[in-house]
């Protein structure tokens, strides 16, 4: 058994760094490198986009990755875990294996699929057998938006993953799982941890909720002192340090930038935190009351002392639905008086929608530089501010309403208070709004399969 | 005397549906017994009045030297629904920051935490 197994994080969301996976991978002796590409609404644009083109449905930018790390994960055997399988991981694996083949590498890399997450198929069957399926938030069933839905994943555990690596599956794709999951998979595997050793898997999890936000718990986004963070043109990712015990060191490459010490990993700890004594996973359910942290030198952070309890014997599930458009447009009023200016353009903007007799779920205006923020807390700007941007926006279920108003943003540059520009990004653009429905299904519901392919 | 909240604590904040949540962490392990007596669930929601349309919820981590706070209603819907700039809730941790306590001079000095300016 390795003492330490080292899992280095390269992808905080799909969007981040495309340098990271490369500098992971590079920078110094890793064991696996962790990519989490899926937030809330990920599976629904995922979705759309599969209902496009049936080989589509998965995190992109997960290809151009691998390609920056193939030859060194190839040469040094570093295994790689992501979810960005999407809502198609199959398509994902045969794309990965496509372009293993095409750079030299065909059959060297064998690519473990996890499937099983993706309940759209069965949603009907779910719901008539009285799987309700209702708003975690809200408490409303299913049914009230069931015509509308486009997407409904379950948040899959560690397990699934752990039997891939166990075939010898070298790099691993995944659909929902959780992002968490990633992180702890390559522990269970490499130290056997058994799938009720509450307290070593919770270690797990808190680990991974350390680095799933990439360099969120290294110096990124880092309140503390952040005038003096160093280098953060060179930020260093997040790698765990991980031992049998379930002790772990949070640290980063030697020579790159940012910092990891005791507040800048205790900031990420309470990133999007709910109640910390039930940190509730697939897996296990970790009490984040129970984390102690102590510096074990510079940037290096140890964290011990965690304790979990038994998960429950239910899954969240993922349901993105269809809910209206919406609109948002901005102008730039100038000094002198700039926000009073926004402010009347405020006031022409909201009358005109209101002779033209469009109806809106909600209209909101923001006026940046003074309060967009912080609203009321802000309180009165002191002094004339050099510029104000208005920043107004419209959401309702008529699309043709909301088109309607996004004509009416660039009159204003003529026809309204004076001192105004920034508007040579034209007309704002409609979105159609995907929303969020957390929901919780039996874990029996949900059966995951894996594959191994070469 | 006046502290700042901003001068004592440092905080992250994040979002959960149309729920903000705020980590507000002691600057110095000494001063969290202060924070979590004057942060009740109470203050934070008249904090917050006019803000948020639900209710605050508290959670402690004495281990962290931390408060968690749920703020509910706090993001016109949340995630993709919401018309606000911050629709993620990335800022409310500056703005819970905002708050100035007010310290006996005692326990200030006994403390030394820093007097507001």
């Amino acid at each position: 058994m390795k003492q330490v197994v080292r899992v280095a994080a390269g992808q905080g969301f799909w969007g981040d760094w495309l340098e990271a996976p490369r500098r992971q991978v590079e920078g110094g002796p890793v064991d696996y490198l962790m990519l989490d590409y899926l937030a809330e609404v990920t599976m629904s644009i995922l979705q759309k986009q599969k209902e496009r083109d049936p080989r589509m449905g998965y995190a992109r930018d997960f290809l151009g990755a691998i390609e920056s790390v193939l030859p060194a994960i190839v040469e040094r055997g570093v295994k790689v875990i992501a979810n960005a399988g999407g809502v198609n991981p199959v398509a994902c694996a045969q794309a990965l294996r496509e372009l293993a083949a095409a750079k030299g590498a065909g059959g060297q890399v064998k690519i473990g699929v996890v499937t099983g997450d993706d309940l759209l198929p069965r949603l009907d069957e779910l719901v008539a057998r009285g799987h309700v399926m209702a708003n975690m938030d809200t408490g409303e069933p299913l049914s009230t938006v069931r015509d509308r839905v486009l997407s409904a994943n379950a948040y899959i555990g560690s397990t699934p993953i752990v039997e891939a690596l166990s075939r010898g599956a070298q790099v691993v794709v995944t659909g929902r799982s959780t992002d968490t999951a990633l992180t702890m998979a390559p522990l269970r595997h490499e130290f056997g941890w058994a799938p009720d050793d509450w307290d070593r898997l919770a270690a797990g999890i808190v680990a991974g909720h350390i680095i799933e936000c990439g360099a969120q718990c290294s110096g990124g986004n880092c309140l503390i002192d952040w005038r003096d963070i160093p280098d953060l043109a060179n930020v260093g990712y997040p790698i765990v340090n991980a031992k049998a015990d379930g002790t772990f060191e949070i640290t980063k490459h030697p020579g790159t930038g940012g910092r990891i010490s005791v507040p800048s990993v205790t900031e990420q700890l309470v990133y999007e935190m709910g109640d910390p004594h039930s940190y509730i996973t697939p897996d296990v359910v970790a009490d984040f009351t129970t984390i102690r942290l102590e510096s074990a030198g510079e940037n290096r952070v140890r964290v011990y002392g965690i304790a979990g309890r038994p998960s429950t014997d239910k899954l969240k599930v993922s349901i993105a639905y269809r809910a209206g458009f919406k609109a948002v447009g901005t102008l730039v009023y100038s000094w002198p008086e700039a926000l009073d200016k926004a402010q009347l353009a405020d006031r022409v903007l909201r009358e005109r929608l209101d002779r033209l007799g469009l109806r809106f779920d909600k209209i909101m205006t923001e006026f940046v530089g003074a309060s967009a923020t912080h609203g009321p807390l802000a309180g009165t700007p002191n002094g004339d501010l050099p510029e104000v941007q208005l920043r107004f926006g419209v959401r309702g279920d008529d699309r043709a309403a909301v088109e309607r108003f996004t004509r009416e943003i660039a009159p204003l540059v003529l026809n309204g208070p004076p001192s105004v520009t920034g508007f040579a990004g034209g007309r704002p653009k409609v979105e159609e709004i995907v929303a969020y429905w957390p929901a919780l299904i039996d874990k029996t519901e949900v059966q995951t399969a894996v594959e191994v392919i070469a | 005397m006046k502290v700042r909240l901003a001068d004592i604590a440092h905080a992250r904040s994040g979002d959960k549906g149309d729920t903000a949540n705020v980590g507000v962490i002691a600057l110095r392990r000494e001063w969290y017994d202060l924070i979590a007596r004057e942060l009740t669930e109470r203050r934070v929601a008249d904090h917050f009045h006019g803000v948020i349309t639900g209710d605050v919820k508290r959670y402690e981590l004495p281990n962290l030297a931390a408060l968690n706070f749920l703020l509910h209603g706090a993001l016109d819907g949340g995630g993709t629904l919401s018309l606000k700039t911050d629709a993620q809730g990335k800022v409310f941790s500056t703005a819970l920051l905002r708050m100035t306590l007010d310290v006996p001079d005692a326990e200030a000095r006994a403390l030394a935490l820093p007097a507001a300016s």
